[in-house]
């Protein structure tokens, strides 16, 4: 806190550090890597990683070209997909996301911002109808919403030869594709495009099976379904095996919360009951 | 206080009249080619950034402004937005400052031309590529890591250019001692191809398409530690880099505190990297994780406030200079708004608060007070500070800087107050329960609908600040018209008087 004396002795820091810039740069990069290593490294390895839920399984051809559409007009800019253990979500949207519903999503889409509605639980919520509708002109099915129109959807094609790009390297990622292979995946998007034209057809709207729009709806229709059955099986069992182990459950699982380590030891890989089972 | 014991950089610590500095015969001859060149890439994009943000603030207010083109819609044009803003606008301008000052702090030229060059040209090849292939929807929906895996890889490249430049000059310096502001530097360049590289790891499927390594929750957890720190190593530690190198040579003090600068460095970026989890607060991540996440984001206020203050309390017995130097205006307004994204931030980092706060404007609030008020108003006042001396001329427009001053802040004002109210009110909406236990406003777009007023006031926010950078754009090209003025001034810097000021 005085003037500056030429004889005073130079800070640690000076003297040890601003003239070495290699020590400095290590100890820099040692500094920035420990809390990365800390919190990414155990997702790898400690059980309590992601695994998938029982009875979550991968994408279909179609819904993933879905899915690709679904990324490429960025919707995740405006739409979640992460319900939150919260009371006014459940009611709202539904279940709480688990760690395991979300295993085949690369990349993730949990998103960050909901300028709309929060997309987790979509599936199965609207008919096959209301989306083409939506997506032709939003206003005609949710007046006063401000998204886009997205008409080219329902003109553009979808390509097979694309699509099986895709599914070969989600394959390579490790992807549990057991019936699909490269060469079936045309007949996979024709089959299931098919059902949604026909659903449609009921509404009197008259589609081609080969559509990004049907893509898309396959995707959207998707949607948090297999989590929601994995979900009911698991409290169906529950109340089935009795001896108040769900509500036991249920109880401790309100300081579980979320998900943590320690309830990896479940094998079904659900942790902690729904602590927010009360509410609904 | 150690003060002219920090480094060697700092040439104008004595505010006590002293004799006419000129070049002494062993100054190197330092490229300022390439901080030109980096100094214009900013403005254009930084332009460009804003005019992208402008035209997507009304198509919220107005949807049909996208005029029903695809790659004009929302979804396509955020991406493009955020990337102009954070790797063309304030990329553009930490080379800009780095170039400036770490030639002069370290007394030598860049070690090698051909690699700033390639440096340059690699990074708005980049940023071109980034303009194209967003608004074709070429993207892998990672927020600021949208680009596609070719401009990915490009990316590392450049990088790596850069950082064999950039420590192959700090190894031929002709001084010994490296100051605070290269610290900063130095950690910018190391982490943010770490950040980088891991979370772009994907295999591709096409040339314009890939799927991440990682899936769902994990890639999550990556990409916002990737996303967070994006934040911290990008719009924050080479910034206040800057701030450590301008903010004393426009005040003409030293920086405040040695001990302090050394303090808040080593913990800034230790405990950065921590803080990601924060985005995931609610979700299915680990409980430990995410509280890892909100307690370190807590402490993280201690070494960003260190920095604030430092910066701050480098202006004592300078304060009348802010009265009349736009220049410091600037700064002053950029490291206060510093404090307060940094005061905010750890707040919404708890879990109750972020309950409210996420999915909502306030986020988006939040974001636009650090990167309107901390990285745009530091940017205008390097450049300001810059321009007269890189082109050896007054500015062309000397009062300019200050309506500039004016139409920023005011639009921040706006920006930020809106978002805040907008946030708010629909985080309590959507909450809202009414007796019967049922939701009071189920229907998602009567919610939306009461945004309206907010986002037309934020619009009017964005066209402000907007204004204010195509102001300084025009006063920039009246400057440099006919080039650099090669008359020597005999002075490394001009004096006082013929700096922005009013």
């Amino acid at each position: 806190m005085s003037e500056q004396n030429g004889q005073q002795k130079e800070h640690w820091h000076r003297r040890l550090l601003e003239g070495r810039v290699g020590l400095f740069a290590v100890l820099t990069t040692i500094a920035i890597s420990i809390g990365g290593i800390v919190e990414i490294v155990p997702m790898f390895t400690v059980r309590a990683g992601p695994e998938p839920l029982e009875g979550v399984t991968p994408y279909s051809p179609l819904e993933l070209a879905g899915r690709d559409i679904y990324i490429r007009e960025g919707c995740y800019t405006c739409h979640s997909q992460m319900v939150r253990p919260m009371r006014a979500e459940l009611l709202r949207y539904g279940n709480w996301t688990r760690a395991g519903e979300v295993v085949y999503d690369r990349p993730f889409q949990l998103g960050s911002r909901r300028i709309g509605p929060d997309l987790q639980r979509v599936g199965g919520k609207y008919p096959d109808a209301w989306h083409y509708e939506h997506m032709r002109d939003p206003r005609s099915t949710s007046p006063g919403s401000i998204m886009p129109p997205y008409p080219w959807l329902l003109t553009k094609r979808i390509d097979a030869r694309d699509v099986t790009r895709s599914v070969v390297a989600m394959q390579r990622l490790g992807v549990p594709y057991h019936s699909v292979t490269p060469e079936n995946v045309a007949a996979s998007i024709q089959a299931q495009g098919q059902s949604i034209v026909r659903s449609l057809a009921g509404m009197n709207i008259q589609a081609e099976p080969d559509r990004e729009i049907i893509a898309l709806i396959a995707y959207l229709q998707r949607l948090g379904r297999d989590g929601d059955a994995a979900l009911e099986a698991r409290a169906r069992r529950e109340a089935g095996t009795g001896n108040g182990a769900g509500d036991g459950g249920a109880a401790s699982g309100a300081a579980a919360d979320a998900a943590s380590p320690a309830g990896a030891a479940s094998s079904t890989n659900l942790r902690a009951t729904d602590p927010h089972a009360g509410f609904r | 206080m150690e003060t002219s014991g920090h480094g060697g950089g700092i040439a104008v610590a004595d505010p006590r009249p002293q004799p006419p500095r000129t070049r002494p015969p062993t100054t190197p001859d330092y490229d300022d080619d390439i901080v030109r060149l980096f100094f214009n890439a900013t403005v254009l994009w930084g332009v460009v950034g804003m005019l992208v943000g402008v035209l997507i603030a009304l198509q919220l207010a107005w949807p049909a402004a996208n005029g029903g083109v695809p790659w004009l819609t929302f979804g396509r044009l955020r991406p493009l937005h955020t990337n102009a803003v954070i790797f063309a606008f304030t990329g553009n301008i930490c080379f800009t400052g780095i170039y400036y000052s770490m030639q002069r702090l370290l007394k030598t030229r860049m070690w090698n031309d051909t690699m700033s060059q390639l440096h340059f040209w690699g990074w708005q090849s980049i940023i071109v590529a980034a303009v194209i292939t967003l608004p074709l929807g070429m993207t892998q929906a990672k927020e600021y890591a949208e680009l596609i895996w070719p401009i990915d890889v490009l990316i590392a490249m450049v990088w790596i250019v850069f950082a064999i430049n950039f420590f192959m000059t700090i190894a031929r310096r002709k001084v010994q001692h490296i100051y605070v502001a290269i610290w900063f530097y130095i950690s910018f360049v190391i982490t943010i191809p770490v950040l980088h590289i891991v979370n772009s790891l994907a295999l591709p499927a096409t040339l314009a398409r890939s799927y991440p390594a990682y899936a769902g929750l994990t890639d999550g957890l990556v990409q916002w530690w990737y996303g967070h720190n994006a934040v911290g190593f990008f719009l924050t530690t080479p910034l206040l880099g800057l701030m450590y190198y301008f903010l004393p040579r426009a005040a003409e003090r030293p920086v405040y505190s040695y001990r302090l600068s050394i303090i808040h460095f080593w913990a800034l970026v230790f405990l950065y990297i921590w803080a990601g989890p924060h985005h995931l607060l609610y979700s299915a991540l680990p409980d430990w994780s995410q509280t890892l996440g909100m307690v370190f984001s807590i402490m993280l206020l201690a070494p960003s406030w260190g920095g604030m203050l430092n910066g701050l309390l480098t202006l004592r017995g300078a304060w009348d200079k802010v009265r009349t130097d736009a220049v410091l205006k600037f700064m002053v307004v950029a490291v206060s708004f510093y404090g307060m994204a940094t005061f905010e931030g750890p707040m919404m980092s708890i879990r109750a608060v972020n309950g409210l706060a996420h999915y909502t404007n306030w986020v988006i609030g939040h974001v636009h007070s650090g990167a309107l008020g901390w990285v745009g108003m530091l940017t205008f006042g390097v450049l300001y500070w810059l321009a007269p001396r890189l082109w050896n001329r007054p500015l062309a427009k000397p009062n300019w800087p200050t309506t500039h001053f004016w139409l920023a802040t005011i639009g921040i004002v706006l920006y930020t107050v809106s978002m805040w109210a907008a946030g708010l009110m629909e985080g309590l909406m959507w909450r809202a329960v009414d007796d019967m236990g049922q939701l009071r406003y189920p229907n998602f777009t009567e919610i939306v609908n009461q945004l309206m007023p907010f986002y037309w006031m934020r619009l009017a926010g964005g066209v402000l600040y907007l204004a204010g950078a195509i102001m300084m754009a025009w006063n920039f090209i009246l400057t440099a018209r006919g080039g650099v003025n090669r008359e020597p001034s005999g002075d490394v810097s001009l004096p006082t008087q013929e700096r922005a000021h009013v």
